[in-house]
């Protein structure tokens, strides 16, 4: 393997201006840190960075028995594969359209429960509504899966016994393609929106109490507060938060679909990675699959450079 | 109005469990008559008797407690001692290695390419494939590294000018030191491992390696049977099958029920020092 070395120019620039003890030194005085990070950083390198120069069999035919680097080169014939295919505006709809309805609804969701329980004088109650909202983020998804399919049973589920006494037919709802994003992002909320309301509710607690105090001053009643004066407060918060979940738009977590979704809700609900997990990893077309893996990895890293180029653009807030 | 608004929120988060509890407790004559919705009607522990005594379900048990206790030490030893490394500024490549770990949370080799490298280190239907691929959090070891910058210099030079170095530093004087943090991380490790369905998916095949979770999805979302006789009870079939499936969820949940309470009061304040600095 060749390795090429460019020198960092800056900082040969910064050496050579101030007088530095040469790196052997440096190296010396942190062996016993580098002994510490050594097992982190093998991981890191093993589990992480490996993998990504394994993205190179998506321009290969992959061979289970030639391995990764003997396999023939085929150049991009599994991206035009994937970009003809008929599977691939159905599969960015899907993807986009989840992601897009989760942030919709699961965003705003921590924000409003956060004010409110901003709102709540007795720190008793408050404490018992935070912990029993942070509950369902430690729940797993194989669990969350299976209420939602118990409950949601058109022969068995509670919900299906509420609907017939109250006299309609029972719905048949994991087989129902439109339902599958509303169910999806329902359960979402219902797994997610207490937990995330403690970066707002820490960044509440930094509110100025003075501003409060001036806001009443001036004539300004609760919801004027509320608005003058908290959502301003906590906006850097909703910022960052904004830029990761827009981020993440088009990185939905594999897990909770495959679990949730079945052939009869694929027209909706089959997503990039479930489908990599089917026509890639199951049916052994692992160069294909890589293609769309990579592609995936390309979006979501274009997702989260542009929200926070955006970011930094219009306000004065960005992850980096 | 507010009080009832949050009432709401905490009904909505507990009322679930409370059914499932209800119906799994309840006789099948009261579960199939469907008037079973806040309390057991006719109490009796059968169905609990059944998960418990099924050989596939306690297998499945004790492979993910065994999955959580040595992934959960093996996890937490490893962020530490990074996280520590890295709160060093002064470490020779420091900021190499944070760009390195940052970088990976923004791209990633993707499901394929990884379980193909996975499967050539000679992991697949070891035990370590619960726990090597996942050891390591980039959040957990955000968080730490926080923590670890926020501790004063003068109690680490105190172990220097003793004639520690920075490895007995780490055991003797910091660790001690950040119980609250460790006790965070050790259960977002512990219940990510205890909830990983993923890797098991990916990475096993040999059934009795599986943990809880791979049964539970077998069991609740497939309809298998867990084992001969366990679905073959009671009358009406689809019925009694529901309470042994809410019986399993709870009984693979109450670990995470019973610790996350006593937990809290450390994690809030763990996941905020995270959050100050990302």
């Amino acid at each position: 393997m060749k390795t090429t070395f460019t020198p960092d120019i800056a900082a040969l620039d910064e050496l050579a201006r101030r007088p530095r003890k040469p790196w052997r030194v440096s190296l010396n005085r942190s062996k016993y840190l580098l002994l510490l990070i050594l097992p982190t950083m093998l991981y890191y390198v093993l589990f992480k960075y490996v993998p990504m120069f394994g993205l190179v069999i998506s321009f290969k035919d992959y061979n289970l028995f030639k391995g990764i680097w003997a396999s023939p080169w085929v150049g991009l014939k599994y991206y035009k594969m994937f970009f003809e295919s008929p599977d691939f505006y159905v599969l960015i709809r899907n993807t986009f359209l989840l992601g897009f309805y989760k942030l919709l609804f699961g965003f705003a969701a921590p924000i409003i429960l956060a004010l409110l329980l901003n709102e709540v004088k007795n720190a008793f109650f408050k404490r018992f509504v935070q912990t029993v909202s942070y509950l369902p983020h430690f729940i797993s998804n194989v669990v969350v899966a299976s209420m939602v399919l118990l409950f949601l049973s058109p022969s068995s589920g509670v919900v299906n016994e509420f609907i017939q006494w109250l006299g309609f037919e029972p719905i048949n709802f994991m087989m129902e393609a439109e339902m599958f994003r509303s169910i999806y992002v329902i359960s979402d909320i219902w797994q997610n929106a207490g937990w995330e309301t403690i970066i707002y509710l820490a960044a509440l607690t930094a509110v100025d109490p003075q501003l409060y105090e001036s806001a009443k001053i001036d004539g300004a009643g609760r919801f004027k507060q509320l608005l003058y004066v908290t959502l301003p407060g906590i906006a850097p918060a909703i910022v960052i938060v904004l830029i990761l979940n827009v981020g993440s738009v088009m990185d939905i977590g594999f897990e909770k679909v495959f679990l949730l979704y079945n052939p009869s809700t694929f027209e909706t609900a089959d997503i990039l990675s479930t489908y990599v997990y089917r026509t890639g990893l199951q049916r052994g077309n692992y160069s294909y699959g890589t293609a769309i893996d990579l592609f995936t990895s390309v979006i979501n890293l274009a997702f989260i450079v542009t929200a926070n180029w955006i970011s930094r653009k219009t306000s004065e807030t960005s992850l980096w | 109005m507010l009080i009832s608004i949050l009432f709401g929120v905490v009904l909505a988060t507990l009322y679930p469990f409370i059914y499932m509890i209800a119906v799994s407790l309840s006789s099948d004559v009261h579960v199939l008559k469907g008037d079973v919705f806040l309390w057991p009607k006719g109490l009796n522990f059968r169905m609990y008797e059944i998960v418990l005594r099924d050989p596939h379900i306690s297998r499945a048990y004790l492979n993910t407690i065994l999955y959580v206790v040595v992934g959960t030490t093996f996890s937490l030893l490893i962020s530490s001692a990074g996280a520590f490394a890295l709160s060093k500024k002064e470490m020779f490549l420091n900021r190499t290695f944070t760009l390195l770990i940052v970088f990976t949370m923004f791209f990633s080799g993707g499901m394929i390419p990884t379980f193909l490298i996975v499967k050539s280190y000679g992991l697949i239907d070891t035990v370590w494939s619960m726990i090597l691929p996942t050891a390591v959090s980039t959040w957990n070891l955000i968080i730490l590294r926080t923590f670890f910058s926020g501790l004063p210099k003068e109690v680490e030079e105190s172990g220097k000018m003793d004639g520690l170095t920075d490895i007995g530093t780490f055991f003797r004087i910091v660790l001690p030191l950040s119980k609250a943090v460790l006790a965070t991380i050790c259960l977002f490790y512990a219940v990510g491992i205890w909830n990983n369905f993923f890797s098991a998916m990916l990475y096993l095949r040999d059934a009795d390696l599986f943990p809880l979770q791979v049964v539970l999805r077998n069991l609740v979302l497939e309809g298998q049977a867990t084992a001969n006789g366990a679905t073959s009870i009671g009358g009406d079939q689809l019925i009694v099958d529901e309470s042994l499936k809410f019986a399993t969820i709870i009984v693979s949940t109450v670990p995470i029920l019973l610790i996350y309470p006593f937990l809290q009061k450390y994690f809030t304040k763990g996941t905020l020092i995270g959050s100050v600095k990302g």
